[in-house]
């Protein structure tokens, strides 16, 4: 039963790292992703110090408020002059070391250390479970996570149209009267949500990877955005679910033989994908050459 | 549109963009009458994009009101298509040809409505229109520039517009895409709909539009082709890069020609 529920975190967290992901990387964000997954580190601790438990919606909330802020600064400083990965890379990290002194400062109140931080311990994802009015009700960070997922898929879904049109053509998603600003932070919500409800489960370093691998591997396989989202959350789960079992077997890190499993996957999709891999592309051009002499 | 036809379909009153406090627009009249093709014309960076931006609010302004049809740009936004330049999206987008034309749908569709069948057959309509009919489910990296061209303008055409803002359609496509584009925009035409685009071949200014603005920071001239596309009004919009030969334009855009004529 313990394998299944640390299965099924990790296929959750990384089927909802994957669809949104694939916004991210097509609108070559996935930096800002990284970003987020970083910069949340101190309104999880602040919400710790505020709510004084491990509450899966003060967490929520701190890194929400804290996610969108990151986006709102990083935008800020881009439109004044800051190139745009400067200006990721000065606010993540401002963000984050102020994360890291906040940790090792209340270290004694606050029940967080930085491994955890940094690489999640979703081994022990079935042992802490949510009391709800006395009763059991599983782990605790399956609820959050699965709650998140279901939210995400919830608005996606609603507005998929103007996520789409956003996405390819902002100019003409404006023209037409769709709030693009609006819909960038909504989708810069729905990644901070996220990487929060993972973080705790595979760590803040490995949130990134589940954002930006399974839907990398995608694209290489399909050229059909709602199909693009499908190919990423399966792989996401393919990674979860190979993973564990390569961790069970190697005895080793569970999140980060999930991450090693994800990067594989690219990497056969690299190499085999029908259209954009490099195998097709090689037999393609031998044709060429052949039909050429 | 018996409605709205006393109307002018896009007046555009003292419009003035600033990019960093440097106007890149300034007081900007415009009165554009109805079932015209007009062309904006202008030298690099003289603000032809970005007039057509600002119109349609895609840009901050300094100043300035824009009025589609009597009413403010925001209540009439379904009046309005817009063919963006071509460079201006990343053509590797998963998607196809059938499914970036549906996209024109979207502004009539609110914001829950998922274009359905009908829309599906009027976006296939649209692309046979631009003579792309057999591409619909053609990955849209796989396109050629001119069929990606004619993709945007079928998207435009699934708008069902009056007023059409195109920004360089015809920049880097074939004889045979520009003859479509030509065609389309006169059948536009010919349904009292009101064409503005932004043009760079001064040698097909006096046949393709029956109307010129001659932009270059400021409105230069605007009206009837015959009357604003003159030697003249050219020359204070390109200043001293025109060379006008007999009927001929030239541009001379290097700076080395400027210098060598100073000498």
């Amino acid at each position: 039963m313990n394998s299944f529920w640390i299965i099924l975190t990790g296929s959750l967290v990384a089927a909802s790292c994957g669809f949104l992901g694939c916004f991210l990387i097509l609108r070559r964000m996935a930096m800002l992703g990284d970003a987020i997954s970083h910069a949340i580190l101190p309104g999880i601790v602040l919400a710790f110090l505020f709510s004084g438990s491990r509450e899966i919606l003060p967490m929520l909330m701190g890194a929400a408020i804290i996610g969108l802020i990151t986006v709102f600064i990083v935008q800020m400083l881009h439109q004044s002059g800051v190139k745009s990965d400067a200006a990721i890379g000065v606010t993540f990290t401002a963000l984050f070391s102020v994360g890291v002194v906040l940790v090792s400062l209340y270290t004694q109140q606050v029940d967080l250390d930085l491994d955890c931080v940094l690489y999640g311990e979703i081994a022990y994802v079935p042992w802490d479970t949510w009391q709800f009015g006395g009763m059991d009700m599983g782990p605790r960070a399956l609820w959050g996570v699965g709650g998140v997922f279901l939210f995400s898929l919830l608005i996606i879904g609603l507005f998929f149209k103007q996520f789409k049109l956003c996405a390819f053509d902002p100019a003409l998603a404006a023209a037409i009267g769709i709030p693009v600003v609006l819909f960038h932070y909504l989708l810069m919500t729905l990644v901070s949500l996220t990487t929060v409800a993972a973080f705790e489960s595979v760590g803040a370093i490995l949130v990134v990877a589940m954002l930006v691998v399974p839907s990398a591997t995608a694209y290489l396989l399909t050229d059909r955005l709602h199909i693009m989202l499908f190919i990423s959350m399966a792989v996401g789960v393919l990674s979860a679910i190979l993973g564990y079992f390569f961790a069970s077997w190697l005895d080793s890190s569970i999140a980060g033989a999930m991450t090693a499993v994800a990067g594989l996957l690219f990497f056969l999709a690299f190499l085999f994908s029908p259209r954009h891999g490099m195998i097709s592309k090689m037999v393609a051009r031998r044709k060429i050459h052949i039909g050429e002499a | 549109m018996t409605m709205t036809s006393q109307k002018a379909p896009l007046v555009v009153k003292d419009l003035t963009v600033a990019y960093q406090k440097k106007p890149v627009l300034r007081s900007v009249h415009i009165e554009v009458p109805e079932g015209k093709l007009i062309g904006i014309i202008g030298p690099n960076g003289a603000g032809k994009s970005t007039f057509i931006k600002a119109v349609q609010g895609l840009i901050p302004i300094a100043s300035g009101e824009t009025e589609i049809y009597g009413k403010p740009y925001k209540q009439q936004r379904k009046l309005v298509g817009y063919v963006p330049q071509r460079e201006s999206v990343d053509w590797d987008f998963p998607t196809d040809a059938l499914d970036v034309v549906l996209m024109g749908r979207y502004g009539r569709l609110g914001w829950f409505r998922r274009p359905g069948k009908a829309d599906r057959d009027f976006a296939l309509e649209c692309l046979s229109k631009v003579g792309m009919a057999d591409y619909a489910n053609r990955q849209i990296s796989q396109l050629s520039g001119g069929q990606q061209q004619r993709v945007f303008l079928a998207r435009a055409l699934a708008q069902e517009a009056q007023l059409y803002f195109m920004d360089e359609p015809f920049a880097g496509v074939d004889a045979a895409t520009e003859r479509a584009i030509i065609q389309l925009l006169n059948e536009l035409k010919q349904q009292k709909k009101t064409v503005l685009v932004v043009h760079h071949d001064l040698q097909t200014v006096e046949e393709y539009f029956d109307w010129t603005i001659l932009l270059n920071r400021r409105v230069i001239a605007a009206g009837p082709t015959h009357e604003a596309f003159t030697p003249e009004n050219l020359q204070k919009t390109y200043g001293g890069r025109l060379h006008v030969l007999g009927n001929q334009v030239l541009l001379t855009g290097s700076a080395a020609t400027e210098e060598a004529s100073a000498q």
